[in-house]
């Protein structure tokens, strides 16, 4: 009894001290301040951007199959190396994601553990397949467009080491938007074949890359504290929007139809696109996608194929340090 | 066998305008001169840079953000340091 008395006083008082503690962090967050790993804050900001930050890594990572499909293919030496130089950022941009997510105290490891075993999610996007070299074009200019709406408000996170990322990552991503509407402009100004090819591939890209911004304001899960925590600046549906009206000027600039006949410019200038199909979405989340079986079959072999390099270069690591240690000791 | 976690390093990159080395993110790494490489393929693919340092993450003492306040009040007190706290007429001229 006497014991579980205390047990429940000190519950009491910890749970006193962090409604202070969560108090004076949000005001931190409401003075705009930058919180960093070794601040206090709450379980709860810590779990969310440790899965958010994560799986936003592991949508890089995976990103790169798709694409990286296509560089023994491409058309000619220049896409060649500008998809190479594209693929390697997709990297680059998972390693620093990665880098700011364990910040917050997961492992590398773990996190990518959690990743190939299918406990961590990644974009849904990545579940599509590339099936003609048009898609390329389409990834470049609209998934990264997609991306970089999303992306620049994340400059301005509240978390500093994922805000730190999201600059760099950033810098880098206009280059891949403006390498794909090349694509996509020459396509369309070449043979009526070339410019079918790039109408097929946004007809079939159009749906999916609205659907990245995630499900619609009134049913999304995490938005309201992530709003709260200024982790998230915009809504689900103001950045879709806004990337609506910034595409579809594009889209006729290059003589393409979006595939919705019933969307429509209002009298503010908007485009407003028709209802989006949900319940695709929630097949290709919960693993029903074209190519989810796919993905991570191929990021498995990767990891599994890599194990031997991992544990030469420990093992090389240990001998090493274990012969400064016997010089030393001489 | 289990690999051990690979080891995290911090990356520090002087730029081509020759200011100091500046923290520009960490990576995971076996030892040294890999993490040289690595350094070197995920943060200067676009001429960042002219010299990269790496240092083992845990070499790092970092002060303690509880402690901020009272770390960095002594500054703050401490305006006579600053060359606006001194009037210098205008006729004088910019000093």
């Amino acid at each position: 009894m006497y014991t579980q008395a205390l047990n429940t006083a000190e519950a009491d008082d910890r749970g006193l001290e962090d409604a202070a503690k969560a108090a004076q962090f949000q005001a931190r967050i409401d003075a705009e301040e930058r919180i960093e790993p070794n601040d206090w804050m709450p379980a709860a900001y810590r779990k969310t951007l440790t899965r958010q930050i994560s799986q936003h890594a592991h949508s890089e990572i995976v990103g790169m199959l798709p694409e990286g499909n296509w560089i023994t293919r491409a058309p000619s030496l220049r896409r060649k190396a500008a998809l190479l130089a594209k693929v390697q950022d997709e990297c680059g941009h998972g390693l620093y994601l990665y880098a700011a997510a364990e910040t917050l105290g997961t492992s590398r490891e773990e996190l990518v553990d959690a990743m190939l075993t299918g406990k961590a999610k990644y974009s849904s996007i990545f579940n599509y397949p590339t099936l003609t070299w048009a898609d390329i074009g389409t990834i470049g200019w609209l998934v990264d467009g997609a991306a970089i709406m999303n992306q620049i408000p994340l400059c301005r996170c509240s978390y500093g080491p994922y805000a730190r990322a999201m600059i760099r990552v950033c810098k880098e991503e206009s280059f891949h938007q403006r390498q794909g509407y090349e694509i996509m402009l020459t396509l369309c100004r070449g043979s009526d074949e070339q410019k079918a090819m790039a109408q097929d591939a946004l007809n079939r890209w159009w749906w999916p890359v609205l659907m990245m911004f995630g499900p619609p304001d009134a049913t999304s899960q995490h938005s309201d504290t992530s709003t709260k925590w200024k982790i998230k600046r915009f809504s689900n549906d103001e950045l879709r929007q806004k990337f609506v009206d910034a595409t579809v000027p594009q889209a006729q600039y290059l003589g393409l139809t979006i595939p919705d006949p019933g969307m429509i410019q209002d009298a503010d200038g908007h485009w407003r696109y028709s209802e989006i199909d949900w319940s695709e979405f929630k097949q290709v989340l919960a693993g029903n996608g074209p190519c989810n079986r796919d993905r991570l079959a191929a990021r498995r072999k990767a990891h599994e194929e890599g194990a031997w390099v991992r544990e030469a270069a420990a093992a090389y690591a240990a001998k090493r340090a274990q012969r400064r240690t016997a010089q030393a000791a001489e | 066998m289990a690999t051990p976690n690979t080891p995290l390093w911090e990356v520090f990159i002087r730029s081509r305008n020759g200011l100091a080395h500046k923290h520009v993110g960490s990576l995971h790494a076996s030892d040294a001169t890999m993490a040289l490489q690595a350094a070197r393929d995920l943060y200067t693919r676009r001429g960042e840079g002219l010299s990269i340092w790496v240092v083992p993450s845990t070499a790092i003492t970092a002060s303690d953000p509880a402690e901020k306040g009272m770390m960095f009040e002594p500054a703050e007190s401490k305006i006579y340091r600053h060359p606006t706290f001194y009037e210098v007429p205008e006729e004088v001229g910019h000093m």
